[in-house]
């Protein structure tokens, strides 16, 4: 027992998870964040039934029929207000349309935002119908509910290769910096240490963390959202594994030359940015034009993250990731190569 | 016995447009305490870190038990205790946990419960190192150096900063190590330091030595055993004491005279006879064993600590 666990790999993954569970920042930014921000998103997109599009009615002759009959349209809730009051609703979309009765009803509304468009047709069909107007032909309708097509089940594996982005770069990056300004570094590389099991310990002492963090937000998800998990838990755990080892090569990379806590923080955000916004973390990759597309799918986190939603929401399994799996390896292995190269002992 | 443990010829270190090391070389024998003896910014730290292979020299060699830097790096490590000026930790590691880290990086050597147990650090083996003091650092770092039972062990600065019983503790270390028949190569701007623990000190100033011998050679080079320091109300030409019989030397520094004597109790009645014959007032008078410090003002003729 005592050879293996007197292993300088196993001390040194030994020593960098101490480092990173000793910090109660740490246990904040990894654990607690990411269910804090799972949860307000759930909340906020939630799919509780169709949501009331608020609608506002100038106050004029005719307008009390108009707020009685919008009443009774469902999804709707009309108010009566004054015209400056209006305006000022609508204007800062505390209402999605304003009705100024008259003749003609006026219908002020704001064509650049979704919710009002579609306050416009339901208003009209609304007080067209009360007003006499009969529809020649009937119509049925049917409504889709399905686990998996909601936004929180898109949102999850999104959340989750965020989270592996975000722990494993600062975990790793500020821990080296810190390291190399503090001249804990000097003090190792005096000694008979292989360098390249100081960098290994930075990429395994992340695994041990990464377990319960995983953990914690996919329980979560699964526990309050009721999010599916269609394929395999055990393909699951091995592409977090894979996620996590490749933005800790990304982490160690970024983390090589930078001498100071301010200089390493800038080349982070650097780095990440472009993937926070692009990689379909909360919104879809298809978004963006086509010319970026082939940008954006080498990205590391669009991988990650397309994997993890393969996984999570379609059941796909390691097979039918091969692509996903395929960049997210290659960034991992170049960034490790690249930053043994590269990196600044003292 | 008396093999070669450490050979430095020629050693140069440039950085951009200054000369950190001037040429430099040195010779340290096995089981001897070597001591590089100098003001800050002396160069001592980037010869020392030259010779632990942390830095290369522009130009000179360099042979560490009869290997050199270029080929089996890691198998000379195993040999040297490194420890490095003002050397830190992970904060939130013990300090057990932390001499085992280091332990991990030696095929052989003491467990680290031996190593904190020779720096009497047991009490706090299980302290986060954050919490010890800066004596309690130092020893840790000791340990680390320690641990992996090295033939040589390097200490750089190893007492700066420290309160006196700290200072102690860490030489008794230092002497047990010497015991076991270790070599030590240490650098200090203390020349209690030096006299106490060195068997031969390197005296360096501005990159090179200017003086090597054992601590009572390079006193004894003063040809006097005692230093009379003078503070007068008005300045006195130093020429007109040397004249003196018993007297010899004169050197000034900030209105002080310095007078190097051999026999105290017959140089300061022929002093004070001689100041009161020209009218000149004693503010300060005081004597001294010759120290390494005079060593190095009669060198120099600056102090040790604020040059």
């Amino acid at each position: 027992m005592s050879r293996w666990v007197g292993a300088p790999l196993v001390q040194l993954s030994l020593a960098k998870t101490r480092e990173l569970i000793r910090e109660p920042e740490a246990i904040f930014w990894v654990f607690i964040f990411p269910v804090l921000l799972a949860l307000s998103l759930g909340i906020a997109f939630r799919a509780s039934g169709p949501e009331e599009l608020p609608i506002g009615v100038e106050q004029a002759t005719g307008a009390d029929w108009i707020v009685a009959t919008l009443g009774e349209a469902p999804a709707l809730r009309a108010e009566l207000m004054t015209p400056e009051t209006a305006r000022e609703k609508l204007r800062t979309g505390a209402v999605a349309l304003v009705v100024r009765p008259g003749t003609p009803w006026t219908y002020w509304y704001d064509p650049t935002r979704p919710d009002s468009r579609l306050a416009r047709l339901a208003v009209d069909d609304a007080l067209q119908r009360a007003a006499g107007r009969t529809d020649p032909h009937a119509v049925a309708t049917e409504e889709l509910t399905e686990k998996g097509s909601r936004y929180i089940d898109f949102l999850i594996p999104g959340l989750l290769g965020m989270n592996l982005m975000g722990t494993g770069m600062w975990g790793i990056g500020f821990s080296i910096v810190n390291a190399r300004q503090k001249r804990l570094l000097k003090g190792k590389v005096a000694t008979p240490m292989r360098r390249s099991h100081y960098l290994l310990s930075q990429m395994a002492g992340r695994m041990i963390f990464l377990l319960l963090e995983v953990g914690v937000l996919v329980g979560f998800a699964v526990w309050v959202f009721d999010v599916p998990v269609r394929g395999a838990w055990l393909t699951l755990a091995a592409l977090c594994l894979g996620g996590a080892l490749t933005f800790a090569g990304l982490g160690l990379l970024v983390a090589a030359r930078p001498q100071t806590i301010e200089g390493v923080s800038g080349l982070m955000n650097f780095v990440m940015l472009p993937m926070w916004i692009c990689s379909g973390t909360f919104f879809s990759t298809a978004r963006f034009p086509d010319f970026m597309q082939p940008a954006i799918q080498a990205l590391p986190l669009t991988a990650v993250n397309d994997a993890l939603r393969g996984v999570m929401v379609e059941g796909a399994s390691v097979i039918q990731l091969w692509d996903e799996l395929a960049i997210a390896g290659f960034w991992a292995v170049a960034c490790f190569a690249a930053a043994m190269w590269l990196f600044r002992w003292s | 016995m008396n093999a070669i443990a450490i050979r430095g010829r020629g050693l140069v270190k440039r950085f951009d447009d200054v000369i950190a090391v001037d040429g430099l070389d040195l010779e340290v024998r096995s089981g001897e305490c070597f001591g590089l003896l100098g003001p800050n910014g002396a160069g001592k730290t980037t010869t020392v870190e030259m010779l632990e292979g942390l830095q290369s020299p522009t130009a000179g060699e360099i042979e560490i038990l009869g290997r050199r830097w270029d080929r089996q790096a890691t198998r000379l490590r195993q040999r040297l205790g490194i420890q490095l000026q003002q050397s830190e930790f992970q904060d939130k590691l013990t300090v057990l946990e932390t001499v085992r880290l280091f332990r991990s990086f030696y095929e052989r050597g003491w467990s680290a419960e031996q190593a904190i147990q020779t720096v009497s650090l047991q009490e706090k083996a299980r302290a986060y190192v954050r919490k010890l003091s800066g004596g309690q650092k130092q020893r840790l770092s000791l340990a680390c150096a320690l641990v992996g039972e090295p033939e040589i062990l390097f200490l750089d600065e190893p007492t700066t900063g420290l309160d006196p019983q700290s200072r102690l503790r860490i030489w008794d270390v230092v002497a047990a190590f010497r015991q076991r028949g270790g070599t030590v190569l240490l650098t200090t701007h203390y020349m209690e330091e030096a006299e106490r623990l060195c068997d031969r000190v390197a005296i360096i100033d501005r990159g090179k030595v200017i003086a090597l011998g054992s601590p009572a050679e390079l006193i004894g080079s003063l040809r006097a055993d005692h230093v009379v320091e003078l503070e007068l109300e008005s300045p006195l030409a130093p020429e007109t004491l040397a004249v003196l019989d018993e007297v010899l030397a004169v050197g000034e520094e900030n209105g002080t005279l310095r007078l190097t004597v051999r026999h105290p109790h017959r140089a300061v009645p022929l002093l004070l006879g001689e100041l009161e014959r020209r009218g000149a007032k004693l503010t300060r008078l005081a004597t001294h064993h010759a120290t390494l410090e005079d060593v190095f003002v009669e060198l120099t003729g600056r102090h040790l600590r604020d040059s």
